[in-house]
């Protein structure tokens, strides 16, 4: 570790936090339906995608019918990104030849994007046409994460209402959610990229001379626009098989600390927006703190396990220290122009929030590095989260630690308002298991089945630890992998597809019937008796419960994986 | 039912041709107009050839050149279809090792890149730094560190009969430091290196 290090994570911090203020305040304008400078060439676009749609948007849903649309939407979406992949060969914009996608993989990846997950059991430019790229993975990239933040306003909103049986309108939330959020973003992000080198062309594969004479064909694309979506909507999906540590997807550092940006900047401007819609911004500041100081640990840890090498496979005579002559460290699957600083602020970050992009092998960290991102998805990726999920995951959590005060003291507990009665804890609960359960159940069938093992490719402690990450990565609709995991096989696609949808929609259903049930209660205000939720003591309530929920959950799985192999490492022995 | 059913398929297909074709078709005008060649994926010509990209690394094996680093990129088997074989720097198929830290086989291939670096440079006067003995996360990491260049820099003088003096304010041109004195890594563009050297010779 040394102070360049330190000093960009303090930067990561500060920029931030400094553009997700205004977003947020922005976002909160826009989700109110109040117009912005942007309504004057946007209005009228949504105007009319609601008149060729016949969506009335001043017609409010109940929780039920809010989470049919959500169902319907997304159940279009993968139907048609199903057959565009299965049709690609016969579709233009296909320079390189991409044959028709299997269909296994074929679900497999309509059900990632669909779910905002971008696990992806394909390489994307030996796999995907450019159109594939654009009317497949881009435009998910957009819904899916619409979709998430519509379900985080609806959530909110039910928090400002009395006595109201309505949560909103799912099509306007959506829609104004991806024009005037996320579209905006993504043209200046998108054309920052092309600046510093990110391609966006339609081009065939260049093929080069080298200079010692060979050949080297060179895939090209609309990447820049890609690009950005999906980090902007935490996403992840890459266009290339390597992802962000593709030099076209992320030729700079300055690239990688916007990305960072980008696929944070969302899920922090929504709890800023929370504030704002709830009209207590002191009650946002309490769930940015939690989030950012667990984000912040998670990064710390990672850069000092990675920093320090890995002395049991390098040997003596290698130097692995850290200076402006050398990145140092355990730099295998990690790339020059980051070093080890920028690859494990990329790792938590993407593992916090459900992106899933990364800029480094996570499968070739050291075992504790490679940890944090696990655990990042093991305690729900609340740490700021997807767009719009990771809030919504976070309002759950923040239930559970009213819920848990209330039991201390005796009380109804409340929030904002609102008394948290047996039916929200219930669904609160609900939410919060389906997630161990799809992980442990699905990750113990693939290290047992016959028909999953052979897609494990370490040997040890760190198999165990691949498979795991696997199934935590798709029901946490997070889609980063160690990527050793070789899952397209007929059983993996199919049960990692299962594993995403149930991880999205059986969060989502619970999420929206909590959302209906406290739009159905009155506002209480708040008495002497009331449990305050913001302050520190309420942070460091929150964040107890969540390392207490997910630690108990997965510590056993943990100390048989990556704290075993950590272990063993520093015996001496190899797998 | 099927209302809710029709206004989400139409809506989708709003939304696609918003985000799927009007968004990346308008990025790539606009890419187009600003940043020409960086849309077109920095490609860089000699005597009208690509000769490659400079965000894109390349194999180099001859002791005249700069290497860079280990690639484990791979391609399909021309005997097999089924199989994949290394490819190193295959810019059609990206990729890194995905070695377990603890994997025997990561440790063996380790050892032998040492083994023939070492072979390789028998006056080097710095210890191996790191990155010259593994893998990159993209398998086509277009630079090497300062030290890695350093490394390698008695066997290219020798190679090419220049001064190490010479060739080392070369290496100090090519070496860019952390953006803004902060950001990212100091590093050396392989290519960019091995083409000024062969500038270079081609004056002389």
């Amino acid at each position: 570790m040394n102070a360049a290090g330190i000093l960009q994570i303090v930067i990561l911090f500060i920029a931030l936090t400094a553009l997700a203020v205004p977003l947020g305040f922005y976002m909160a304008r826009v989700f109110q339906g109040e117009s912005t400078f942007a309504s004057v060439i946007l209005g009228p676009i949504e105007r009319g995608i609601y008149k060729i749609c016949g969506i009335k948007p001043d017609q409010e849903q109940h929780w039920t019918a809010y989470a049919f649309a959500v169902l319907m939407i997304s159940l279009a979406g993968m139907l048609i990104m199903y057959a565009i992949m299965r049709l690609q060969n016969l579709l233009p914009l296909n320079p390189a030849g991409e044959a028709a996608v299997a269909p296994d993989l074929a679900f497999n990846t309509a059900a990632s994007f669909t779910t905002n997950t971008n696990w992806q059991n394909y390489g994307g430019e030996s796999t995907m046409s450019y159109l594939t790229q654009m009317l497949g993975m881009t435009v998910h990239n957009f819904t899916s994460a619409a979709t998430g933040m519509a379900i985080a306003v609806a959530l909110i909103r039910a928090f400002t209402r009395r006595s109201v049986k309505t949560i909103g309108n799912f099509y306007v939330d959506m829609i104004r959610s991806f024009l005037y959020v996320l579209l905006p973003l993504a043209v200046v992000f998108a054309i920052v990229l092309v600046w510093q080198g990110i391609p966006q062309n339609f081009d065939p594969y260049v093929t080069a001379t080298t200079l010692e004479g060979g050949n080297q064909i060179i895939a090209q694309g609309p990447v820049a626009s890609q690009e950005a979506i999906k980090l902007l909507g935490t996403n992840g999906g890459g266009f290339f098989n390597a992802n962000s540590a593709h030099p076209y997807e992320n030729p700079t550092a300055l690239t990688n600390l916007l990305e960072v940006i980008g696929l944070l900047v969302i899920s922090a401007g929504l709890v800023v927006a929370f504030g704002r819609m709830i009209r207590d911004n002191r009650q946002a500041r309490a769930i940015y703190a939690a989030m950012a100081l667990m984000l912040a640990v998670g990064i710390g840890v990672c850069y000092w396990a990675e920093a320090a090498g890995n002395p049991a496979v390098y040997g003596p005579s290698v130097d692995v220290a850290s200076s402006d002559q050398a990145p140092g460290g355990n730099m295998e699957g990690k790339e020059v122009r980051f070093g080890i600083a920028n690859s494990a602020i990329f790792a938590a970050a993407t593992t916090g929030t459900s992106t899933g992009a990364v800029n480094a092998m996570h499968d070739s960290f050291t075992p504790i590095g490679g940890m944090v991102p696990m655990v990042n998805l093991m305690l729900g990726e609340v740490i700021f989260g997807g767009v719009g999920v990771g809030l919504h995951g976070m309002i759950i959590f923040v239930i559970i630690t009213v819920f848990i005060a209330g039991l201390m003291v005796g009380r109804t507990p409340e929030y904002l308002g609102k008394k948290m009665e047996s039916k929200e804890v219930k669904l609160a609960v609900l939410s919060i298991i389906v997630f161990p359960l799809s992980v442990l159940c699905l990750g113990a069938l693939a290290v047992v089945l016959p028909a999953a093992i052979p897609a494990i490719t370490a040997a040890g402690p760190h198999g165990l630890s691949e498979a795991i990450y696997a199934y935590a990565s798709a029901t946490a609709n997070n889609g980063s992998a160690f990527g050793g995991f070789s899952g397209n096989t007929l059983y993996h696609n199919s049960a990692l597809a299962l594993a995403m949808l149930f991880g999205r929609f059986a969060v989502i259903v619970p999420t929206l019937a909590i959302a209906g049930a406290l739009a159905a209660k009155k506002i209480v205000p708040p008495s002497a008796g009331t449990f305050p939720t913001h302050g520190w003591l309420f942070v460091g309530l929150l964040i107890s419960v969540i390392v207490v929920v997910g630690g108990l959950t997965f510590f056993p799985v943990l100390a048989l994986g990556p704290i075993v192999e950590q272990l063993s490492l520093a015996a001496g022995s190899l797998f | 039912m099927l209302k809710q059913l029709k206004q989400s398929i139409l809506a989708t297909l709003m939304l696609t041709v918003l985000g799927g074709l009007a968004y990346p078709l308008a990025m790539t005008g606009v890419a187009e107009a600003l940043f020409p060649t960086q849309a077109h994926g920095s490609l860089v010509e000699r005597n009208g050839q690509v000769v490659g990209s400079t965000l894109i690394g390349q194999t180099f094996t001859g002791p005249t050149y700069f290497h860079p680093r280990p690639s484990a990129t791979t391609d399909t088997d021309p005997a097999d279809a089924t199989k994949q074989i290394p490819a190193p720097y295959n810019a059609a198929n990206s990729g890194a090792s995905n070695a377990a830290p603890s994997a025997k086989s990561l440790a063996q291939d380790v050892a032998d890149r040492i083994a023939a670096l070492k072979a390789e440079n028998p006056n080097a006067r710095i210890a191996l730094p790191v990155d010259l003995v593994t893998a990159s996360g993209s398998g086509l990491d277009p630079d090497i560190s300062p030290a890695a260049a350093e490394y390698q820099l008695p066997r290219v003088a020798a190679a090419r009969g220049m001064s190490e003096a010479d060739l080392k304010r070369l290496v100090a041109q090519h070496t860019e430091g952390r953006t803004f004195g902060v950001l990212g890594e100091s590093h050396v563009n392989v290519l960019a290196l091995n083409l000024a050297l062969d500038q270079g010779a081609a004056k002389q």
